[in-house]
């Protein structure tokens, strides 16, 4: 009850709404701390209070040394002991199978590159969206190319880092299906305030569906892709030596894969509504919308093509 | 002398003209700026810390008025990088601890009832380093060129050039610049402490301040030192290319985490313990009683102090190092509030046991009390690593750190500012301003922070410069922005309260009743600090000792007069505080200034790349502190002893470990010790982070040969300068110049002999962190040796021109000190880079 009415009005990025194991777990914790840290702090006030109003010499000096033993080291040792041997068992990771679905998430100024591994097939390469079933364990691995990043998805878990040069390991499982979100929490660079991105929580049938169409997506085998009026735009300014497309031949991993953009619930890692027009203003001109981002302006490219372009990524799906 | 001469009014007179004419101020325009007693020095290093604290103060008001709405654009991404990056910066490096420093260089030695501090030049030079290197690092954001990285400037963002401009460079180096001005007066501070206590005053009759003066700047020199290693390892990257933080050769980000946080936990505490110590100055003045459990705080203070070192690592919950070693850490770091705890409870027992004037310093205390326990108790939250996982890096450590820094930093100073401000100006500041200040700042700081804790646990990131609107928390950051606008305005009306004292009538002397010895203090500001230097019985001798105020103002104790016209004070023992000497101290003069621009130098011209005009800077940099050596310091006095009442006879000359140099040089050496194990850290943190280390293909270098030999001449330099230092003690000056001949030689030989080992075997420090830290070690240990051949010809030198001889040999002794360190860092380099390849 507590936790439903400190959530407000945020429920899909807030660690007061969770909708993961570790995070319900740990906000139980959170709600025993701030009882006892409240209870704590109205102590001292009422001993301090106390201690004002005494006349002097209420307390001699053997009562004083009691008050600091007692007050000062005793109880305060007792009650930190209670709280470890209650909060060590908490930092257990939660158990993982090698079977179990890994999600390889890599930290970039200011995107995230996703790629799916169930172990049965190559793995699916995406972006700034994580998807995962509920009620499977699913196993994040955690890195970075090249400054540090921190993943973190409030409602899931708790945050962990992505540091180059190492892998981190985060293991969660989702309860409850839903559209939710995750930033960045290392501070990286500019626009690290624009480094957020979706996640969906979804029934674990329906998550094998999206990922088996995902990859038929990403192998070109579903949809003939260079039908349409914006891919030669696409070709033209040569968007594929940064970003790739599945089926198409442009295999660039410097952008955010663009294969299934059509699909995604953000543009920009979780900064803008997809629609057509910022699509294309986004093309135009991405550091107007993220300082510091790495992709070209393209001030001189004609609104024309910017959306035809941009067309062509929302067919994508 | 005796007591009785004393009566003598006439005498007296004489005497108090003797010692004004001896402590009088350099005056005029500009050469007042050339004064080095601590009240002019303390005053001016305390009032730049202010304005620091002002100016870092406005930069938090503006991020705060960019995130009052969300997906504001007052300020671009930007320059918000660069506001919170400074504010963070210069709160810690510019204000908490150099505010210290400044109010206790102006405090201790009216805490001790000594004339000055022991180094009186020491700390003008680290006045004028602060003053230089703050103006240097802050003034860059009025050209867009702040450093914009975070205060804990993480690599790799920091280290890449292409990520980064020369607001990194001008954070490391100008910050570095600081730090060295900071541990110089950590020495200054700890030699005052231990060496110029009143005859009488052992320690455990210390006044608490002088105590945690102690414990702090102890703290400040195993501190700050690991952190000016990661700044050298820091610079070398990424200046010269060496790849200590670089993943893809070898390095590691993490290296740079480590020996950041072995330096910025400590800091919370090195800024926290004095605030306390304020508040143990002032408690049991409102309270008219002596401090109950003086032992019990003492020993918590130096508990605290023990345990911040062990707690660095609960700011890299989220690293993902190994789960035992975050449930070591989640441990230490909650043990650390019992010290903190028996500390709060010293002062309750003691409010318990006495009768509390209400004054305004008081409360401004009892303010600070109940916003530091939210902010502690917030800190045992976050101590506990899965709550941690989600607080971190989110706003709700933003709220628990300034409730911590707030409450145990910036009121409690405010509490010292109304309480001390009579002491130093002789007036009273206004009650009633200070209670409206007071009011503002308090509502303004729970009204400013408290929202943000809801706003981190419902999902909002630190260091953001806006925010997406769909969070829904716009209404708690508007509150939040209103609160910061009320604590700027209580800051204001401080400042007004402290514009209108120079209107004031003065105050009477000792205005709040107090009994500790600083309140002797003459309203009618004379310069030589105590009129005599007293005989301390009591830990409260105002209130303890009989006429006790009359006997010092009468030049009843020790020391009345200033026969010979020089500047002294009298040196104790360190535990029992026996009288020992009196020390000639340092005048008034430009060398300080000078030094600390020249070193400056140093440090600003290699921001800019101009290496050549850097070293020639450096160079006189050396100059300058061998001419101040040369012309001021260890002095051989005209008379072997002089009188200074109740028939004792003083030497005036000391040399060895009882000796306020000996131990200066002991204690810097003690820090520079800290900062090479922060670079031999590197080396093994490496060899732990590789299966392969050496690197197979590098393993080879710098062989075994090189480093042997440029160990055992190194330990004959150490050897030969021992031999010296006996040979002289023993009346044959000649031998002993003849031996530091050849440890002059040992020593350069050491140092082109470490070299030679890398060199010959073509190491590239570019190209992998082996190489790179096997370089930075040959370096920092070659250095040395440079040093030691600097001083052990130094010390020729002095024997020479007859300022060093077999009885007056402080110059003798205190290079062998260095010397004794210099053996250390050989042993330790040398073995490590030519063995350790052949084990590991």
């Amino acid at each position: 009850m507590l936790a439903g009415m400190l959530a407000g009005c945020n429920a899909h990025q807030s660690a007061l709404a969770p909708f993961g194991q570790e995070a319900r777990e740990t906000l139980w914790l959170t709600i025993i701390l701030v009882v006892a840290a409240t209870l704590l702090f109205a102590g001292v006030i009422a001993v301090y209070i106390r201690a004002v109003t005494a006349p002097e010499g209420r307390l001699d000096h053997r009562g004083g040394m009691r008050v600091v033993l007692w007050m000062g080291a005793i109880g305060p040792t007792i009650l930190l002991t209670v709280l470890l041997l209650f909060a060590l068992p908490a930092m257990r990771p939660l158990p993982s199978e090698p079977e179990d679905l890994r999600i390889r998430v890599e930290g970039e100024q200011f995107w995230w590159r996703v790629a799916y591994d169930d172990g049965k097939a190559a793995p699916l390469v995406t972006a700034n969206e994580v998807r995962i079933p509920v009620g499977r364990t699913v196993a994040f691995d955690l890195a970075a190319t090249d400054v540090i990043h921190s993943f973190w998805i409030p409602g899931l878990a708790g945050k962990m880092d992505m540091i180059p040069g190492r892998t981190n390991r985060l293991v969660v499982k989702a309860e409850k299906a839903g559209r939710y979100r995750g930033a960045c929490t290392e501070f990286c660079g500019l626009s690290h305030a624009l480094m957020a991105f979706d996640v969906i929580a979804m029934d674990a049938a329906e998550f094998d569906g999206w990922l088996a169409n995902a990859r038929a997506a990403a192998s070109g085998s579903e949809i003939a892709r260079a039908g349409h009026p914006g891919a030669a735009v696409f070709d033209r300014y040569g968007c594929g030596a940064c970003h790739a497309i599945g089926g198409t031949g442009h295999n660039g991993r410097i952008g955010p894969d663009l294969t299934r953009y059509g699909d995604r619930l953000s543009l920009g890692a979780g900064t803008l509504e997809p629609t057509l027009a910022n699509t294309a203003a986004f093309i135009r001109e991405s550091g107007a919308f993220k300082p510091g981002s790495r992709m070209p302006s393209y001030k001189g490219m004609p609104e024309d093509d910017a959306r035809a372009v941009a067309a062509y990524l929302e067919s994508l799906k | 002398m005796s007591l009785h001469e004393q009566d003598d009014k006439a005498l007296r007179e004489a005497q108090e003209e003797r010692l004004r004419a001896v402590w009088a101020p350099p005056k005029g325009l500009f050469l007042k700026w050339s004064d080095t007693n601590n009240n002019a020095v303390g005053v001016w290093y305390t009032l730049t810390a202010f304005v620091f604290m002002l100016f870092a103060g406005l930069l938090g008001v503006l991020m705060r008025t960019q995130l009052a709405v969300p997906e504001n654009d007052l300020v671009g991404a930007g320059t918000f990088n660069q506001l919170f990056t400074l504010h963070g910066s210069m709160m810690m490096f510019l204000f908490a601890v150099p505010m210290f420093e400044a109010v206790s260089i102006v405090l201790l030695p009216q805490l001790l009832g000594a004339r000055d501090l022991p180094f009186p030049r020491l700390s003008a030079f680290g006045y004028w380093s602060f003053l230089l290197g703050g103006v240097f690092v802050s003034g860059s954001i009025f050209f867009n060129a702040a450093p914009d990285g975070g205060w804990f400037m993480y690599p790799p963002l920091t280290t890449r050039t292409d990520l980064s401009g020369i607001g990194a460079d001008i954070w490391m180096l100008g910050l570095s610049f600081i730090e060295v001005s900071s541990v110089a007066a950590a020495v200054e501070l700890i030699v005052g402490v231990l060496k110029c206590r009143p005859p009488g005053m052992r320690l455990n009759l210390m006044p608490l301040y002088a105590w945690y003066i102690l414990v702090v700047a102890v703290m400040i020199l195993f501190a700050f030192p690991p952190l000016i290693a990661g700044d050298l390892l820091f610079e070398m990257e990424r200046l010269l290319d060496w790849p200590f933080f670089d993943a893809s050769r070898g390095g590691d980000p993490l290296l740079w985490q480590h020996l950041f946080w072995i330096f910025g936990h400590p800091e919370v505490y090195i800024v926290f313990l004095p605030s306390i110590a304020l508040f143990a100055m002032l408690v049991p003045t409102f309270a008219k009683r002596h401090l109950l459990g003086y032992p019990w705080i003492v020993l918590a203070a130096v508990g605290t102090a023990f345990l911040s070192f062990g707690l660095w690592v609960h700011h890299m919950f989220a690293t993902g190092l190994p789960k035992i070693s975050l449930a070591f850490f989640s441990a230490a770091s909650e043990a650390v509030a019992i010290p903190t705890a028996v500390q709060i409870f010293v002062f309750i027992a003691t409010i318990w046991a006495g009768r509390v004037t209400w004054s305004t310093p008081m409360l401004y205390a009892t303010g600070s009390l109940a916003i530091f326990v939210i902010g502690g108790l917030t800190g045992v939250m976050v101590a506990v690593a899965p709550f941690d996982w989600q607080a971190h890096d989110t706003y709700f450590v933003v709220a628990h750190l300034h409730y911590v820094l707030i409450g145990g930093t910036l009121m409690p100073l405010f509490a010292g500012l109304y309480y001390y401000w009579p002491l130093i100006t002789g007036k009273l500041l206004s009650d009633k301003l200070g209670r409206i200040a007071f009011w503002l700042l308090f509502v303004g700081t729970n009204l400013c922070y408290f929202p943000m804790h809801l706003m981190g646990l419902e999902g909002l990131p630190r260091r953001v410069f806006t925010y997406p609107a769909e969070l829904g928390l716009g209404g708690l950051n508007l509150a939040s922005t209103i609160g910061a606008y009320l604590i700027a305005a209580g800051a204001a009306v401080i400042c007004v309260d402290i514009a209108l004292s120079p209107r004031r009538p003065k105050a009477e002397r000792n205005p709040w009743g107090a009994g500790t010895l600083e309140w002797l203090a003459h309203p009618q500001d004379e310069h030589w600090g105590i009129r005599s230097i007293p005989l301390i019985e009591s830990r409260y001798p105002i209130w303890d000792q009989k006429d006790f105020v009359k006997k010092v103002d009468e030049g009843r104790f020790f020391l009345p007069d200033a026969e010979e016209g020089r500047r002294e004070t009298i040196v104790t023992t360190v535990l029992d505080a026996r009288p020992l000497a009196v020390i000639r101290l340092g005048t008034p003069g430009w060398k300080p200034m000078l030094t600390a621009f020249a070193l400056g130098g140093v440090f600003i011209l290699t921001t800019y790349h101009l290496y050549w005009p850097a070293l020639v800077s450096g160079v006189l940099t050396l100059a300058m502190v061998l001419w101040w050596l040369w012309t001021g310091t260890a002095e051989i006095p005209e008379k072997p002893c002089k009188a200074v009442g109740h028939g004792l006879e003083l030497p005036l000359y000391l040399s060895g470990s009882s000796a306020p140099g000996w131990w200066a040089m002991f204690i810097t050496m003690m820090a520079d010790a800290t900062a090479f194990s922060g670079l031999v850290f590197g080396y093994y943190f490496f060899w732990t982070k590789h299966p392969d280390f050496p690197p197979q293909e590098l393993a080879s270098s710098p062989g075994v040969m090189w480093p042997m030999i440029a160990l055992v001449i190194g330990l004959v330099s150490w050897l030969l300068t021992v031999g010296a230092r006996e040979t002289n003690a023993r009346g044959k000056a000649g031998t002993a110049r003849g031996l530091l001949i050849l440890a002059v030689a040992a020593s350069a030989a050491s140092g082109v002999a470490g070299l030679a080992g890398p060199w010959l075997s073509g190491m590239d420090p570019t190209v992998h962190s082996y190489t790179a830290i096997v370089w930075v070690l040959t370096v920092w240990t070659s250095f040395h040796a440079l040093v030691a051949v600097i001083m052990q010809a130094y010390v020729i030198a002095r024997g020479l021109a007859g300022r060093m001889t077999p009885k007056h040999d402080a110059d003798l002794r205190n290079v062998t000190v260095y010397m004794h360190f210099f053996a250390l860092t050989v042993i330790v380099t040398y073995l490590t880079l030519g063995l350790f390849p052949e084990v590991a």
